[in-house]
């Protein structure tokens, strides 16, 4: 059988890296074939290729057995090839039958318009209404909107980017429905994901890659997930201790937060109360868009409340900002890395002064240079951060190792609450690991660390209870033994707002 | 073949700091340009404006002159940007603090008190502040962005000036001519060189530069102002107030300028005029952005900048060209610095062969 698409010796150099190298991977109709590697692995500039957004240097591209190029996305389109990003390109103030007649540049009528995708999401089981707006739309729902645009084009070969980043596990296996039917039809998927279980569980086929290069081809239903990590790290693959910890008095307790939204399209916080105890991890599961942002910006002090309503230790911290909240011991490690947790034109020293500025960096507010750099040279060494120096800029630094310098920043300042959001996001799995290990120790030493994270597995892995937020308002937490992917799935949601027993 | 602009990987260290050297030899070249096209010798009214200022003694000590108000405003204004803050109203801090520290003068000079000159410079720069703080109210509380309020403001201090000097401040004995009495001695700055105009204020605007560098890159509140500059995220993140970046920049730029002002009628002009200053405050913006917006690039960029006023001035007495022609070749610099700062982050590529789709 001709494959539906054959990449031979794709090459693309992006100054002395190497992005990809000699890459040749098949897909066949009908198949669902996973595409692995860690963040750098190429896998991005592989897909942008097929689609047109990136050229290689060398090698071919033949689509059913005969050579093409693909100058633009438009020619990919032509091709059959429908691609769904992992940040999603819709407006948020149009419906969703005028996303969609936008993105396919169609002068259809628009009831034509919306008849047909009402057909076709009723053809694969896609809970979609073409009369809303987008804005009103979960992260789940936008993201059909987005398949639903590529399917209306009749793909046939679609790429879909970590989909299920952004999805309830209930939502994620109805996504798996839709795709194994969409390949029973015969059109080929080649999907990009870091989650293992699901690509056992859905890809027939995967292709590994590692620095650019192809290093292992296997059947994923004939692997365990620890096979397919090793092929990616290239390596045996450790795993988090956790060391026993001593659960102690509350050190942050929220009670009854209510939080009105402050921009278009956020979300409230409503009647939030929660309560972290020393030596624990918390965890707050959730789809993106349902608080976490607000409820964040809450604890941190980037966005104030009644002085009561957020104690730290006891004391009253609801009304101060995040520098006051720092320096009675509480660390926060944000979401965005470039310019919120480190500025991007900064040197790693000058990254280390943002949330260290303090008696032995700065006395009398004058910079000591020696101490600053001995700072950032400890969290350089201790976490491990892979960089030229400590006058490298922040933007020089690959996302894990960045990562791993912020993480290591908050926790190198001993704090008694840490707040950590969606730690380990984009992060390759031996930073990933590193990061969990640090802030299960942290607990250990005796901290409480609130984790905010869309990674359920994460969550279940280190956290000692996890609550869930939905729609502004938080579920109450449950131990982790106690607790189900699908009891947790359903309370994201949004099932039941009724605190459980 | 074609030309085209292609990103850079990072941005060029070599073009950020060889941009304003070639911005300064192409508006040379276009300065040759216009001369030639209004019919005069390029080579001959270049000398005149670059080298024949600098050929004397005396010219020198007026580079330094012209250079103190154009230091002390780019300063200010190079710290605002640094923390995103843009001032570009500095002339009329400078008009401001020129009339508050021209007041000082028109009342205690000539009284021979000790602190008559000192509390003239702090009412100086206070005044400058004061304008300054003006703008900073209305970001703050009424979020009216300081582009507009900075220069708004600087047409309404010119006016206040222009109303004192017609009006209560006329010199009675001055046959009606729009303009203070002279500062009596003990209210002038002390001149440096025994018959020269160039005075003690251009060594305030040179202790600038480094108090300002030590700011930016030695001081916990210049580290946060830069944070607030470069990432606002980041500082919201890290707790440092937006607003405060704000008022710091605004009243310390203000008060640069203010300090500016009071220095030009207690030097080269010796008393409150309609107009006290030929734009050094709209040309500082220029100048800061010439010197990087870092104290010791604004330092040589206040003296190119103070040249080309030297120099359009010989202009004007020997070839009978108007102002106009340095006001174009300042226009010119800052085109120039723009577009060669376009090559910071991107680069020239040419491709042979037809274009792609």
């Amino acid at each position: 059988m001709t494959a539906r698409l054959a990449l031979v010796g794709i090459t693309k150099r992006y100054g002395a890296m190497l992005a990809n190298n000699d890459v040749t991977l098949s897909v066949a109709p009908g198949e669902i074939h996973a595409l692995l590697g860690e963040n750098g692995a190429g896998k991005s500039t592989l897909m942008k290729i097929v689609y047109g957004v990136v050229k290689p240097d060398a090698g071919v591209i033949a689509w059913e057995g005969e050579p093409v190029v693909i100058a633009d996305p438009n020619a990919a389109r032509a091709l059959g090839v429908g691609m769904v990003f992992q940040h999603f390109s819709l407006f948020e103030t149009l419906t969703v039958a005028e996303n969609i007649a936008l993105g396919l540049g169609s002068t259809q009528p628009m009831a034509e318009l919306a008849a047909e995708i009402r057909q076709v999401a009723a053809q694969y089981g896609l809970a979609v209404e073409a009369e809303r707006h987008v804005h009103s739309l979960s992260v789940g729902e936008r993201q059909r909107v987005e398949i639903l645009r590529c399917l209306l084009q009749r793909p046939k070969l679609l790429i879909l980017d970590e989909p299920t980043s952004v999805l309830t596990p209930q939502e994620a296996d109805g996504l798996f429905v839709m795709l194994r039917r969409l390949a029973a039809e015969g059109c080929s998927v080649l999907y990009i994901s870091h989650k293992l279980e699901e690509i056992r569980a859905l890809c027939t086929a995967a292709t590994v890659l590692r620095a650019g290069q192809v290093v292992a081809r296997c059947d994923p239903r004939l692997e365990t997930a620890e096979s397919l990590a090793e092929m990616m790290m290239g390596g045996a693959l450790t795993h988090t201790s956790r060391p026993p910890a001593q659960v102690g008095a509350p050190c942050l307790a929220v009670t009854a937060l209510t939080l009105a939204a402050d921009e278009p399209f956020g979300t409230t916080l409503r009647d939030i109360s929660l309560e972290l105890r020393a030596g624990e991890i918390l965890g707050v599961a959730g789809v993106a868009g349902n608080g976490q942002k607000e409820l964040l910006a809450a604890l941190s002090g980037e966005r104030r409340a009644a002085a009561g309503a957020v104690l730290l230790q006891g004391q009253p911290i609801g009304a101060l900002g995040p520098a006051e909240r720092r320096a009675r011991g509480l660390a926060f490690i944000p979401e965005e890395r470039l310019g919120r947790g480190a500025v991007a034109e900064f040197t790693l020293a000058e990254n280390a002064m943002l949330t260290r500025l303090d008696a032995r960096t700065a006395p009398h507010g004058l910079l000591d240079l020696g101490a600053v750099n001995a700072l950032a040279a400890r969290l350089v060494a201790r976490f491990g951060v892979r960089c030229s120096g400590i006058l490298a800029q922040g933007r020089s630094l690959s996302g894990g190792n960045m990562q791993k310098f912020i993480v290591g920043r908050e926790i190198d300042a001993q704090p008694k609450v840490l707040l950590a959001a969606h730690p380990t996001w984009g992060v390759d799995i031996g930073a990933a690991l590193a990061i969990r290990q640090a802030l299960l120790d942290l607990a250990a030493a005796g901290a409480g660390v609130l984790v905010v994270s869309e990674d359920l597995d994460e969550l279940l892995e280190i956290a000692d209870r996890i609550a869930v937020l939905s729609g502004g308002r938080l579920s109450a937490p449950m131990p982790v033994g106690e607790t189900s992917v699908e009891g947790i799935g359903l309370l994201m949601g949004g099932a039941a707002h009724a605190p459980a027993a | 073949m074609r030309l085209r602009l292609e990103a850079r990987q990072q941005p060029s260290q070599t073009m950020q700091w060889l941009s304003p050297f070639l911005a300064a030899v192409l508006a040379a070249l276009g300065g040759g340009v216009v001369f030639a096209l209004l019919g005069h010798n390029p080579a001959t009214a270049l000398a005149t404006l670059f080298l024949a200022p600098l050929a004397t003694l005396d010219g020198l000590t007026e580079l330094g002159l012209k250079a103190t108000p154009l230091l002390l405003c780019a300063i200010g204004i190079a710290v605002g940007v640094r923390a995103n803050v843009w001032n570009i109203g500095a002339e009329g801090q400078l008009t401001l603090g020129a009339i508050t520290g021209g007041g000082i003068a028109l009342a205690f000079g000539g009284e021979g008190h000790w602190w008559t000159l000192p509390l003239m410079l702090f009412a100086g720069a206070a005044g400058g502040a004061f304008w300054a703080a003006i703008p900073a109210l209305l970001r703050t509380k009424f979020n009216a962005h300081e582009i507009l309020t900075t220069l708004m403001l600087s047409y309404v201090a010119i006016q206040v000036l222009g109303w004192l000097v017609h009006g209560p401040w006329i010199d009675p004995e001055g046959f009606n001519f729009p303009q203070t009495r002279m500062f009596a001695d003990d209210a002038m700055l002390p001149v440096l060189l025994e018959g020269a105009r160039l005075n003690a204020g251009f060594l305030l605007a040179l202790l600038a530069v480094p108090l300002a560098w030590g700011l930016l890159s030695r001081t916990a509140v210049g580290f946060r102002l830069r944070t607030v500059g470069q990432a606002p995220a980041a500082a919201r993140y890290a707790g440092f107030s937006a607003n405060g970046a704000v008022w710091f920049s605004l009243v310390l730029s203000g008060a640069l300028a203010g300090l500016a002002g009071v220095c030009e009628a207690a030097g080269p002009v010796g008393q409150l005029q309609p107009l006290m200053s030929p734009g050094y405050g709209f040309a500082a913006i220029i100048v800061a952005f010439l010197g990087r917006l870092h104290p010791v690039g604004i330092l040589s960029a206040s003296l190119l900048m103070a040249l080309l006023y030297l120099g359009g001035e010989q202009l004007q007495v020997t070839l009978q060209l108007p102002i106009a022609a340095t006001g174009t070749i300042q226009g010119m610099l800052l085109f120039f610095l723009l577009a060669t700062d376009v090559f910071i982050d991107q680069r020239l590529v040419f491709t042979r062969g037809p274009a792609h789709a």
